[in-house]
């Protein structure tokens, strides 16, 4: 018996493509294909997490061993544009799944659209990632080596953030974004002439999606304004009248303490350490001189500390907080890619109720960004 | 019940397979098939152990006096870190599974290829990415002199290529991961119709086991190395001392992936040693469940004893007598496996061709390298024998002894299946001679010395050591003559070698029921679903020379079994 049944299978083998449009060849049935793809898609989410362990072990370990550290720098974190941020990503996941729903049923179009919800919310959310980033490097609010934290807003330099007053880390953040943007409007307007129908239409679609990234820019900038006013208004007056605050003594020790460091170590590295620590001491004797030590008044409240008070290993949370959330975005910009492409086999009209895979893989990956997100938010943005 | 004719067809040597059903470089670059995916890695790998070898060379040769001038300090440096990166990054780790494994794994299952073809080659193209990122810190003419294990703080202050060496590392781990990933859904969904888990070959169990470490742990290789870029060129302070961070965090996290990767680089080996003692022995392998389950006990305990590489490092008395433990406990499932392979000899019908040589010298070195494995795992005995050539001669016994010798055994075995030809079985076992006492000769020497204080990784030393670096130097060249001899058989065998049936061995796993070469798509028809160690079931067919399965034989000429079918 299995003789003759090896003979069947054997005349059969030239038409493997028959059974099935999107069956590979080396399936057997869809539903060896999709437990594959579905077992696959989790062992890839398994690697994800231990991917981040790495920084998760490291935020522990300095949580523990510096819990002074962290208590120091959350402050400079803006809970409710981490808040918005949460919400955002909640209601993308909200609209993964439906879409997810929609693949299942076969219907094509409803999938499209939650997919593009789905892409507008992770520009949102990038949008606003880029509101609290450029903030944080405009005060100096950088990485253990080159933390400088000074409070001051540095003027404006290219035309457009002297007209919309904004940062010019967040015109260099919307470069790429612009470039896109116009890209796909272009390219949508080609494809239509060339009467593409469905690729003018997932341009259009792209071009929206890039949009959702100014949207989040928009929206970050009236929330920062709005929840550093109360106490916002109060540090722009202070730093109104006092232009450059204090490099106060800690800084000061701590840079002496990287000279006595610095010849030991003898490579590249110290010139642009010490030029950085010089420049810093140039700034403290300037202004130490023309305002004596007042940095300790009461304007200064718990969400805008003295630096003069804060460790020096301060930066050391921010090095973790860029990194965590910066391989978050890279992972979002990832998950936009792969939306995009499920977006276009959407309107393609490939998924049918026995083959929608690649939409409920995609989907989990989502949900996995998602959820990372959930456990950044409570570990860097709520420590009290 | 089945003619001569389709006898012929299913089991003759076929006009198309899958190395001429197609031409052109296009075919082999784009392809999907796992077969010609596994044979490009044969050869990537062969080029990184070549490369490697010669930096191993030209080491020794400049140890081979005391005082020698032939290198200056930093090229010794440079020269031992990358043998070291070469070897365990673009060599060992991937050369088992991703070169062996892939061909013979999914025809072990009966299935047409692996789950992801596409990954698949995204595996291999990533593996060359890694690999020239990883030379390209000797292109560059910076070289890399922090040897292969990138300790901070010294990996943060030297100047030499190690952003390029740890992204090239980076890279060809999701290169590693890419195959587990594969290997992991393969086995999980593309078994042959009724071939439960212990209808496996052993082989595929270790695959398993190595897979599962493959995608635990090199992920969090991937964050370490990205964090000591992140740490080189922004210094975030999370690994540099000068910035408040810990450099012991790093080695942590690096033995983490590291030690594990011990067990991604010897788990295969036993995987082929455990099929080519029961093939060459003609008898069913002894205690197959102890062996598949101690595959996945040494993968499972291997995440737990990363801390024994950091005993002189500074960490609490109490967190290195539990690393020491459950470094003991290891050597359980080891000699499990061990004791298994010399039962399954007892009483055999032993063929002492090459690859059987090979397996033998396999059980031997091995053996060696992972008693003295204890040694290093005794609190005190570590104190005395860190960092010295006791060291370097152990886990040379188990990556070179272990890992090279059952690859070489392994290739031999399946190397009729893949191109259809025969090698020369006396200059084969010329070979493995000499590999086998190039090797002792090279190591052996290296645990005297270091019992008696020699340290590793240094460019002069003691002239009482000279005479064992001298011994160990000729072992080292007598050792790359016998790998040289092997490749020549091999490459030879492969192009003019003559022609050999699709069963030679009489070996019952599913992927010798193919013809030799295989079919495109692996099996022209369904193979019958067989115990792997059952060799009864496997009948010689005297018009084609080879063994077929008992199904297919005319049963007018069979001898009836002699012992019953196990169920």
């Amino acid at each position: 018996m299995a003789v003759a049944d090896s003979h069947d299978t054997h005349d059969d083998h030239h038409d493997l493509y028959d059974h099935g449009e999107f069956i590979a060849h080396h399936f057997d049935s869809a539903e060896q294909q999709f437990d594959s793809g579905k077992l696959g898609i989790w062992l890839f989410l398994v690697t994800e997490i231990l991917f981040f362990s790495g920084l998760f072990v490291a935020y522990t370990l300095y949580r523990t061993n510096h819990p002074e550290v962290f208590e120091q720098a959350h402050v400079f974190l803006n809970k409710y544009l981490g808040g918005l941020n949460t919400i955002v990503l909640l209601f993308s996941s909200l609209t993964m799944a439906l879409g997810v729903r929609a693949a299942q049923l076969g219907r094509n179009k409803n999938c499209s659209i939650y997919i593009l919800i789905t892409m507008v919310c992770a520009t949102m959310f990038l949008g606003v990632k880029a509101v609290e980033y450029s903030h944080k490097w405009d005060m100096g609010i950088l990485v253990r080596s080159a933390f400088n934290l000074t409070y001051t807003h540095p003027t404006p330099t290219t035309e457009i953030g002297k007209a919309l007053h904004i940062s010019d880390y967040l015109v260099y953040l919307c470069v790429v974004p612009a470039l896109l943007l116009a890209g796909f409007l272009v390219a949508s307007v080609i494809s239509k002439l060339i009467d593409k129908g469905t690729l003018a239409k997932f341009m259009i679609a792209m071009a929206i999606t890039v949009s959702g990234y100014f949207l989040g820019v928009c929206i970050g900038i009236i929330f920062m304004n709005a929840t550093e006013g109360e106490t916002g208004s109060t540090h722009a007056s202070v730093i109104a009248e006092q232009p450059l605050m204090l490099m106060a003594s800690t800084q000061d020790d701590h840079a002496e303490d990287d000279h006595d460091d610095g010849h030991d170590h003898d490579d590249h590295d110290k010139a642009a350490a010490d030029s950085n620590h010089e420049g810093e001491h140039a700034d403290h004797e300037e202004h130490f001189g023309a305002h004596p030590a007042d940095g300790g008044e009461a304007s200064f409240d718990a969400h805008h500390p003295d630096p003069s008070t804060l460790s020096r290993d301060v930066g050391i949370f921010f090095s973790i907080y860029y990194c965590m959330t910066g391989l978050h975005a890279i992972h979002i910009i990832a998950g936009i890619i792969a939306l995009a492409w499920l977006y276009w086999r959407s309107l393609l009209g490939h998924w049918r109720t026995d083959y929608f895979g690649p939409v409920d893989y995609v989907g989990l990956y989502w949900h996995l960004v998602d959820l990372i997100w959930i456990y950044l938010f409570p570990l860097l943005y709520l420590i009290d | 019940m089945v003619d001569a004719s389709t006898r012929q067809k299913l089991f003759g040597t076929p006009e198309t397979n899958f190395l001429n059903c197609s031409k052109g470089w296009k075919s082999w670059a784009f392809t999907l098939d796992h077969k010609r995916i596994g044979i490009m890695y044969l050869i990537g790998v062969t080029v990184a152990l070549f490369l490697a070898g010669v930096f191993a060379l030209v080491l020794r040769s400049h140890l081979f006096t005391f005082d020698s001038k032939m290198l200056s300090d930093d090229m010794y440096n440079q020269m031992f870190t990358l043998h070291g990166a070469v070897m365990v990054f673009s060599f060992i780790i991937p050369s088992i599974p991703a070169a062996l494994g892939n061909i013979v794994l999914p025809m072990m299952l009966g299935a047409k290829d692996v789950a992801f073809p596409r990954m698949n080659l995204a595996s291999f193209y990533l593996w060359i990415i890694g690999t020239g990122c990883l030379l390209a810190a000797i292109l560059s003419g910076k070289g890399l002199d922090t040897g292969w294990t990138f300790y901070t703080p010294y990996s943060i202050d030297t100047n030499t290529g190690v952003i390029y060496a740890t992204f090239g590392a980076f890279i060809l781990g999701f290169s590693s991961i890419f195959t587990g990933l594969n290997f992991l859904v393969t086995v999980n969904t593309m078994r042959a119709k009724n071939q439960g888990w212990f209808k496996l070959p052993l082989f595929v169990w270790s695959l398993y086991a190595t897979a599962i470490i493959q995608v635990l742990a090199t992920p969090v290789l991937g964050i370490t190395l990205l964090m000591l870029i992140a740490e080189k060129t922004l210094h975030i302070g999370i690994f540099d001392p000068k910035y408040g961070g810990d450099p012991v965090l790093f080695q942590h996290f690096f033995w983490f992936y590291s030690h594990p990767a011990v067990y991604i680089m010897i788990l295969p080996a036993m995987g082929v040693i455990s099929e080519l003692i029961s093939v060459y022995s003609q008898k069913r392998i002894f205690g197959y469940s102890f062996i598949a389950f101690s595959s996945v006990a040494i993968a499972l305990l291997g995440f737990l004893v990363w801390g024994h590489h950091m005993f002189t490092s500074g960490q609490s008395l109490v967190v290195t007598l539990i690393f020491s433990a459950i470094t003991f406990t290891v050597a359980i499932p080891s000699a499990v496996k061990v004791f298994n392979w010399l039962a399954t000899l007892y009483k055999g019908s032993i063929l002492l061709n090459t690859p059987m040589c090979y397996a033998l010298s396999f059980i031997f070195l091995f053996g060696i390298g992972g008693l003295t494995g204890l040694f290093l795992g005794a609190l005190s005995t570590d104190i005395h024998l860190h960092d010295t050539y006791f060291v370097v001669a152990h886990f040379h016994f188990v990556m070179v002894g272990g890992t090279l010798t059952a690859l070489l055994g392994g290739v031999f075995h399946w190397w009729p299946k893949i191109w259809g030809r025969m090698y020369n079985d006396f200059l084969g076992r010329v070979g493995c001679f000499l590999v086998f006492s190039g090797f002792n000769l090279t190591f052996f020497p290296q645990f005297v010395m270091g019992s008696r204080g020699m340290p590793r990784r240094y460019a002069s030393y003691d002239p009482e050591f000279q005479i064992f670096h001298q011994l160990s130097t000729v072992g080292a060249f007598v050792l790359g003559l016998g790998i040289l001899l092997s490749f020549v058989v091999l490459v030879y065998s492969a192009l003019r070698g003559p022609r050999c049936s699709s069963n030679p061995f009489r070996a019952a796993s599913l992927e010798w029921q193919s013809s030799s070469p295989p079919d495109f798509h692996n099996f022209i028809h369904t193979p019958v679903l067989t115990d792997p160690y059952d060799f009864e079931s496997q009948v010689y067919d005297e018009e084609l020379d080879t063994y077929i399965p008992r199904e297919f034989a005319n049963p007018a000429k069979v001898a009836p079994r002699k012992e019953p079918v196990h169920n």
